[in-house]
């Protein structure tokens, strides 16, 4: 198995202060890897540690050059500031920033992918919408769409199902699932354990520190589970 | 029809010192109106305001060295004005303390140190000069320097356009695209600095601020994407600088305030009557 990233012994925190410690291992290509932990485990810092938004406050972390510009990040939804007064199509577009950069006009083939991503989430009617109107899982569609548009090879999703309808995290699911049916390295940030167990093969459980990492079978054994709450003062 | 043409076009084609005045504002007004978009976007107004305050020292200092010199003044306010943005960063990164409070904390200290750097040599009329700026004052160099900055502005704020909108929605997107996001929030936080310094000629590091906040502001209110409103704040504010001036010939007031006062004019009727959210056409859409 191809390696895409690797953590060697990563410690990431917010100005020294460590959230998470000691990490080391790798995310192999192809892989659908679920990333497991209570409220202050390290998930989202982890994951802020890979698209280094996040310097590591010791160890490294490698992504490999055939991957360094395949990798993109879908949000928190929390993150985003819904009263930014942009449409739904101008969001979903951002996913060709890595193609057209910051002068290039999009041409006829991109247009056509933007609309056609917004076709596959259901959103055609409020494409032209702002996105302040949109509900939170009209709003997640959107951020895949845009992940549709930008067409990467690894994909981070922090909390893809947070604030999102079941009926929307079923279709977003599938979505996800094709993805990795065609062969993209997928990491997602989630909290529901059913879930995890359901779809992804392989799962990192965290709790300030790596407690487990492998086959989610393995890994989601109650031993780690209550290894992981005890570590972390809380559930999940 | 004459008496129309005496209100609104005489001033400016019988005296030099008003087409000048007119042409300044007005370039500063297109550049300065996008640039509060942007900051209100960032959630940065306060910033400019503390920016405004920042370059005070440095012109202070330029005005102590070279007396009444543009170039001098021109450069110490950029320094100072660039050196308080580093600064502020640099706290904001390196502590738990928030961009914004320690913007706060240099502009307070700027204000402090450039007052008394004026009151060194100067008299009270060179800081009310400072602080009011004097549009009808301008000379050729003045109005060539903001032209100058204004076209420049327009042009680089076209050319970081995508990236600083997604900076600003979703900064961890962009990073994850390769990054720039701290290049393209320098490069704004200097073109804030030059423009905030090119304004002081015309208005003053005090109402500058005004011509930038003030347009950005209504035009939250009448338009309904990024796009639309940076054209609003530029129209907008080049229209306050046409009819502050108008008000203030034939009514003798000082000019800056006058500006200023009919951008807040505008402020309070987009925020009344506003497309975009405004309190009584959202009273009207709930009602009905």
């Amino acid at each position: 198995m191809n390696p895409v990233i690797r953590l060697n012994n990563v410690s990431l925190g917010w100005r020294d202060k460590p959230v998470l410690q000691h990490v080391s291992g790798q995310f192999n290509q192809g892989t659908l890897t679920a990333i497991l932990g209570a409220n202050g485990a390290g998930k989202s810092t982890l994951v802020k540690g890979i698209i280094n938004f996040l310097k590591p406050i010791t160890g490294s972390i490698d992504i490999a050059p055939a991957f360094r510009k395949e990798l993109t990040l879908l949000p928190q939804l929390s993150d985003l500031d819904r009263s930014f007064p942009i449409t739904t199509y101008e969001l979903v577009a951002m996913g060709a920033w890595r193609r057209i950069g910051p002068w290039r006009q999009y041409g006829k083939t991109e247009r056509a992918r933007i609309y056609h991503a917004i076709e596959e989430v259901g959103l055609q009617a409020v494409a032209d919408h702002l996105i302040g109107s949109l509900s939170g899982g009209q709003l997640q569609r959107a951020l895949f769409a845009r992940l549709m548009v930008r067409d990467a090879q690894v994909l981070l999703l922090d909390e893809p199902f947070a604030a999102v309808d079941e009926y929307t995290c079923e279709d977003l699911m599938r979505i996800i699932l094709g993805w990795h049916a065609e062969g993209r390295t997928i990491i997602a940030v989630l909290h529901d354990v059913d879930r995890v167990r359901q779809c992804f093969p392989e799962t990192l459980l965290l709790a300030r520190q790596v407690v487990a990492w492998g086959k989610t079978a393995e890994i989601l054994s109650e031993e780690n589970l209550q290894k992981a709450r005890r570590l972390s003062l809380g559930g999940f | 029809m004459g008496g129309l043409y005496e209100i609104f076009l005489s001033p400016f084609v019988e005296f030099g010192f008003m087409r000048r005045a007119l042409f300044g504002a007005i370039f500063l007004a297109v550049a300065t109106g996008p640039l509060g978009v942007f900051l209100i976007l960032r959630r940065m107004s306060l910033v400019a305001d503390s920016m405004s305050h920042a370059i005070l020292p440095g012109v202070a200092a330029g005005f102590l060295i070279a007396g009444v010199s543009l170039t001098a003044m021109l450069v110490g306010g950029m320094l100072t004005g660039l050196l308080v943005a580093l600064l502020a960063g640099v706290v904001s990164r390196l502590t738990s303390l928030k961009e914004d409070a320690s913007f706060a904390a240099f502009y307070l200290i700027s204000l402090g140190l450039g007052v008394v750097l004026l009151s060194l040599k100067g008299s009270n009329m060179d800081l009310l000069h400072v602080l009011f700026g004097s549009v009808l004052g301008l000379d050729d160099k003045a109005l060539l320097f903001i032209m100058v900055v204004s076209s420049l502005t327009i042009l680089l704020l076209s050319l970081i356009y995508r990236p600083l909108i997604i900076e600003c929605l979703d900064p961890g997107f962009l990073r994850s695209e390769g990054g720039g996001g701290s290049l393209v929030h320098m490069l704004f936080l200097m073109l804030l600095v030059v423009n905030l310094v090119a304004g002081f000629q015309v208005l003053g590091t005090l109402m500058v601020v005004g011509m930038m906040m003030l347009p950005a502001a209504a035009a939250r209110f009448c338009g309904r994407t990024v796009g639309k409103q940076l054209v609003f704040a530029a129209v907008i504010g080049a229209f306050s600088a046409y009819a502050g001036l108008v008000v203030s010939y034939h009514y003798s007031v000082p000019a800056s305030s006058s500006i200023i006062l009919v951008a807040g004019l505008f402020y309070i009727l987009s925020l009344m009557f506003g497309r975009q959210g405004g309190v009584i056409r959202s009273r009207i859409r709930f009602f009905n």
